[in-house]
This record gives C-alpha cells, sequence and structure tokens, in this order.
C-alpha cells in the first residue's frame, strides 16, 4: 500500500500556494512536512483527504484509506470515552473499539466523560478514534499542539506503534517526534508556488 | 465571436468601458422623456387624479426589481457551471441595485396608496411579495458581506440564489393566498395600470426602456468596480 | 446513519445540549404577547395560532447554528465529510434530530401555551396537527441556512436573516391550516400545500445544504 502524491498543485482562493509537490510513502512509514506556517501544509493535506478538491496533478492511494485530523479531536465532553469511540466506529462501518482502548491505554478511561479528561488523554482519545475508524493512512496536522515534552513523546510512541502495524502517517508539524528510520522528511519550501503562476490563463486577473 | 470572450475580466473592462457611455446617455435620454412626458404632457386620470402618474416610477421599478433577481440567477448558474469569475461578480453588482428598485417601488407604492387607501401600507399581494422580495435581496448581500473567501462567497450566493428564487415563487403564490383566503375579493391591488389607455402607455414603455438602460448600465459599472477590487487584492496578496 | 441520529440526540439533552430552550423562548414568546397587545381574551384567542406559528417558528431559529457549528469547531465535520456516509445522509440525520430534539417539543408544548392565549380545547388538535406538518420542513429549511454560515463567527443574526424569508411560505400555509381547521372550514388547500412544502423540501433540500457544507469544509 503506497501514498503517491505527484505534481500536486494546492490552492486556497485561487491563489497557487504549493505546486509540483510531489512525493511516495509506503506502509509502515511516516512523512513529516516541513514548512513556515503559511505555506500551505494544512491546505495539502486536506487535499489529500478529499476535504478540497485536486486542481492539478494525482493522489493515488487505495480508496477510502485515508482520515485527516487536526488538533482538535472531536471529542464531545458530554459523551464517554466509550460512547465517542462507539460512534466513530458505528459511522466508519468498523466493527469494535477493543483494540482501539487497548492500544492507546483507556480501559481505566472507558466510561469517563470526555470533558473529564487530561489534554494527553485527550490526545490520545483522538488517536484512539483514527484507530477505530480503521482507516490505515492518518493525515495529522500540528497534532502535537497543546501537549507537554512527556506527552509528545507519547504521542510519537503511539504513532510508532501505529507504523509498527502497517499503518502510514504524514505529519505537518515543527517537532520532532522521535520517529527514527521511519520518518522521512520533507521540506515544503520547495514547491513554493511561483508569484506568477495562475489558476487558469483566461481568468487572469493580473 | 462568442459572449463567452467577455468572461475574461480584461477584456470584459475594456468592452464595457467603452458601451458604458452609451447605455448611460441613452437611459438618461428615455427616463427623462418618459417621466416629463407622462407627468406634464398626459391629462389626468378621472379618477386617481395625478397620483396614478406616479406608475412611470412605479412600475418600471418592479420591473427590474424582479429582473434584477432573475439576472442574478442566471448569472449565479453560470458561475457554478463554467466558473467565470466575471458571471459572479455580475451577479453581485446586481444586487444593491435590485435592492433601491425594490425599495423605489415599495415606497412609490406606499406613496400611490396613501391618497388612494388613506394608509401608508396595506397588506395587499403585490407589495407584499416586493417586501419578501427585499429581504430575499437583503440576506444574498449580507452573505456576500459575511465571508472572506471571495469564490467561496460566490459559490455560497449563488446556491443561495437558486434556493430563494424557488421559495420566492413559491411566496409569491403562498402571499395571495394569504391575502384573499380569507377575505375573497378585498384585495386591493395596484392593477390599475392594466386599464391604462394608450396615451399612459407610450411614456410608460420610454420610462421602462430607460431604467433597463439604467439597470444595465449600473451593473456594468459594478461589476467593472468588483473587478477592480479583485485586482487590487490579488496584487496585494502576492 | 443512526448512530449519528443517536449521538445528535444524546448531545442535545446532555448539559450544555440547549435542550429546552427553544421550549423557555415559545413560553417567553407566548407570555410576552398579552403584555404587547392587552389581556383582553377575545382578541387573543383570535390571533392565538398566529402567534403560535411565529413563537414555535422564532423558537426552532434559535437553536438552528447548533446543528453545524459545533461539530465544526471542533473537527467531527471533517473527519465525518471523510467518513463513508454521503453528505447528503449526514444533512438528513442532522435534520431529523434537530426536528426531534427542538421541533416537535414545540408542537406538544403549543397548545398547553395556547390556553395562556384562550385557546378553546377543541382547537387544540389544529394547532397540533398543523405544527406537526409544518415544523419538519422548519428544521430542513433551517438546516440548509445554518449551512450557509457554519464557518462564520456570530452567523446567528445572518442565519434568521437568511432563513425567515424562507419560512414564509410554511408560516402561511401552517397558520392558515390551523385558522380554518378551528373555524370548521374546508382545509384542503392549505393542508395539500403545507405537506407539499415539507416533503419537497425534506427530499430536494438536503442535495442544496450538502452542496453548501461541502464548499464551506474546503
Amino acid at each position: 500500500m503506497t501514498l503517491t502524491v505527484s505534481n500536486l498543485s494546492v490552492l486556497r482562493a485561487s491563489r497557487h500556494l504549493l505546486s509540483g509537490v510531489g512525493f511516495e510513502v509506503s506502509a509502515g512509514q511516516a512523512l513529516i512536512l516541513r514548512g513556515p506556517n503559511g505555506l500551505g501544509k494544512t491546505t495539502l493535506l486536506r487535499t489529500i483527504a478529499g476535504l478540497q478538491p485536486v486542481y492539478q496533478g494525482h493522489v493515488d492511494m487505495p480508496e477510502d484509506s485515508a482520515v485527516y485530523a487536526a488538533h482538535l479531536d472531536g471529542i464531545k465532553s458530554t459523551l464517554t470515552v466509550r460512547e465517542n469511540l462507539e460512534f466513530w466506529a458505528s459511522v466508519f462501518g468498523t466493527d469494535s473499539i477493543g483494540a482501539g482502548i487497548a492500544t492507546f491505554d483507556m480501559e481505566h478511561l472507558i466510561d469517563r466523560p470526555g470533558g473529564m479528561l487530561s489534554a494527553g488523554q485527550k490526545r490520545r482519545l483522538g488517536l484512539a478514534r483514527l484507530m477505530v475508524t480503521g482507516r490505515p493512512i492518518w493525515l495529522l496536522d500540528e497534532p502535537t499542539v497543546s501537549l507537554d515534552t512527556v506527552a509528545v513523546g507519547q504521542f510519537g510512541d503511539m504513532i510508532a506503534g501505529h507504523l509498527d502495524r502497517g499503518g502510514m502517517a504524514v505529519i505537518a508539524t515543527h517537532i520532532d517526534l522521535g520517529l527514527g528510520a521511519r520518518a522521512e522528511t520533507l521540506d515544503l519550501s520547495q514547491f513554493k508556488a511561483a508569484p506568477e503562476q495562475k489558476y487558469n490563463p483566461n481568468e487572469a486577473f493580473l | 465571436m462568442s459572449l463567452w470572450e467577455y468572461a475574461n475580466p480584461v477584456k470584459f473592462l475594456s468592452f464595457s468601458g467603452k458601451i458604458i457611455p452609451w447605455f448611460a446617455a441613452g437611459a438618461a435620454f428615455f427616463i427623462s422623456v418618459g417621466l416629463y412626458w407622462g407627468y406634464f404632457l398626459t391629462p389626468d386620470d378621472y379618477k386617481q387624479g395625478s397620483t396614478v402618474k406616479i406608475i412611470y416610477l412605479h412600475v418600471p421599478a418592479a420591473l427590474i426589481a424582479i429582473n434584477a433577481w432573475f439576472m442574478m440567477l442566471v448569472t449565479s448558474l453560470i458561475w457554478l457551471i463554467r466558473r467565470h469569475h466575471v458571471s459572479a461578480l455580475a451577479a453581485k453588482a446586481a444586487a444593491p441595485i435590485g435592492i433601491v428598485m425594490t425599495l423605489i417601488t415599495l415606497i412609490t407604492g406606499a406613496l400611490w396608496g396613501q391618497p388612494m387607501w388613506g394608509t401608508w401600507w396595506a397588506w395587499d399581494p403585490r407589495l407584499t411579495s416586493f417586501l419578501i422580495l427585499f429581504l430575499f435581496y437583503l440576506g444574498y448581500v449580507a452573505l456576500w458581506a459575511a465571508i472572506d473567501n471571495p469564490d467561496t462567497a460566490a459559490d455560497l450566493t449563488s446556491v443561495l440564489c437558486m434556493v430563494g428564487s424557488v421559495f420566492a415563487v413559491l411566496s409569491r403564490y403562498a402571499v395571495l393566498f394569504w391575502n384573499q383566503g380569507l377575505h375573497q375579493g378585498a384585495s386591493l391591488s395596484l392593477d390599475k395600470e392594466k386599464n391604462v389607455a394608450d396615451v399612459f402607455y407610450q411614456p410608460l414603455l420610454m420610462s421602462i426602456t430607460g431604467f433597463v438602460l439604467l439597470f444595465v448600465a449600473l451593473v456594468l459599472i459594478g461589476t467593472r468596480t468588483e473587478i477592480r477590487i479583485r485586482r487590487a487584492s490579488a496584487l496585494l496578496a502576492r | 446513519m443512526n448512530a449519528l441520529l443517536l449521538r445528535d440526540m444524546r448531545l442535545a439533552m446532555r448539559a450544555g445540549g440547549g435542550f429546552g430552550l427553544s421550549l423557555a423562548f415559545f413560553l417567553i414568546v407566548v407570555v410576552l404577547v398579552p403584555f404587547g397587545v392587552g389581556p383582553e381574551m377575545g382578541l387573543l384567542s383570535k390571533i392565538a395560532p398566529g402567534i403560535l406559528w411565529v413563537g414555535a417558528l422564532l423558537a426552532c431559529l434559535l437553536s438552528l447554528d447548533r446543528i453545524f457549528a459545533l461539530d465544526f469547531e471542533d473537527g467531527t465535520l471533517d473527519l465525518l465529510a471523510t467518513a463513508p456516509l454521503p453528505i447528503e445522509a449526514v444533512v438528513s440525520v442532522k435534520s431529523l434530530a434537530h426536528w426531534i430534539t427542538t421541533g416537535l417539543p414545540l408542537v406538544l408544548v403549543a397548545p398547553l401555551l395556547g390556553v395562556l392565549l384562550g385557546l378553546q380545547s377543541d382547537a387544540f388538535y389544529w394547532i397540533v396537527l398543523s405544527l406537526l406538518l409544518g415544523t419538519p420542513g422548519l428544521s430542513v429549511i433551517g438546516t440548509f441556512g445554518a449551512a450557509l454560515t457554519v464557518g462564520l463567527k456570530r452567523g446567528g443574526l445572518l442565519l434568521s436573516l437568511l432563513v425567515l424569508p424562507l419560512y414564509v411560505p410554511t408560516l402561511i400555509f401552517g397558520a392558515e391550516l390551523a385558522r380554518r381547521g378551528i373555524a370548521g372550514m374546508d382545509v384542503g388547500t392549505p393542508m395539500s400545500l403545507l405537506l407539499g412544502i415539507t416533503f419537497a423540501c425534506i427530499a430536494l433540500l438536503p442535495f442544496a445544504s450538502a452542496a453548501v457544507l461541502k464548499i464551506n469544509l474546503r
């Protein structure tokens, strides 16, 4: 299973942010996206996830295999951990939440309302939610926001675990997650679009 | 030479710049002739006196108010299907004109109604429909103003225009039912112009023509402004 | 889809979910009217169907932005958009959840509030029937408005401006149905038109709402 991106253009509001983006990620690997804020990392991830249309270029991956998450974990504070996860399992058509609970160490928290979790626990729940979707490709956008150093270390371990189970991750982050050899880094500044590039020559406003 | 060439903003700007003076001049001519003729050179109506002459403003404004929305619907569809920015901006430019025309319709309707019915307002089906149209216009303009991303705004307002059009037609019939349903035969409609004799009809036609030309001129001017605004922000964003 | 329905209903009912706020608002509107127009029961009972309809409509309006805003803000909507569910289904289910947690309670409470306006007990049936047939349409139309304004902070007022003109036909036929029924007149026209509008909205508007939601998620 591979995710291949070739010659992809990333736009926001008809403006080219990035162009000619290309990379390939295989199972068990992670790709770390680097680049200054506003470069287009979020838009790139959302384009791969299918939330934004592809205007130019290709994204090749098995159908329905990616899932996108930013640092907002989508945890409802009035629902328990179990209710939160069972909802997502049901929506994505997977069987059970047991594996997710076990892997992320949430057994003792299973009936606790989401609002009573610490930041680190919420992040674990967020990842458990991704696992429960059953999709192997995780597209993560600045996932370590609001986590302290210890939690970041734990987060890195959990991603490593996902990779070891055959999953894949594309992560936009400034932090070193300690994934070692599993992760490659890609600096997106090289794909920054030149200002003269236009979406469609006839629609030139310039 | 196809009309679609003018979807290119640069071509549109140059072409519209050339034709606007003609439309503006034509509008000024027809409106002033129509109004002067209508007000001063026609006899007073034997029933309504001179107040009926407000139809020279009321009817054209009403026609434009409705057709402006229809034009917005067409240009919105063109935007959704062919993604021509000029089309979306034309819709955006037409809306404020539609609002003003609707207001003129309502105000002249009230001015007409006061001497006739003794009140400044009546919930007659036509006036009420225009009031609802006014609300639709307001919502459309407000939505454009609320959204930062211009393409998203164009998309959302286009869908709103389409859905709104269906509901506007629906409202027209609902309001007809609402007013005549309870008080059969007591409708105070301003349909008098259907019985307007020839001598009134010709200046009315002049006035209508003038308003149409005015509308075209204003939409072209407004669209040019919108294109320039987009250009300026695109330059700033570099 | 059931999971989404159940979840939305649970969220609405639990703390901070807003359940009951619309009912409270409905009560407030109905209580305020006599203070505004005078306590004379003859007048109040004449305008009761209209007041109940307008009150229910406004109460519905209040809770519309909750349909999508919370899920949009915490990233749930993004995840739902990439799920195997079609967005049209998501939108329809959310409309249904809104109706069950907001519209339906309003329908049930309306006759009781009508008593405050001098409504006779033989009129209860018509109030309930007209609201029952009309409120689903209000939820679906409101969902369209909510989808349009989902990305906006403080979009509540704009949402009201957009949705209220769309509510006019339903209001006209619904209140007319109630009035005619109470007066013993023939209700065929308003009832069939009200049903027609509600069904057409349920069948067709979700497509527009889904398209709009996808645009806003870009």
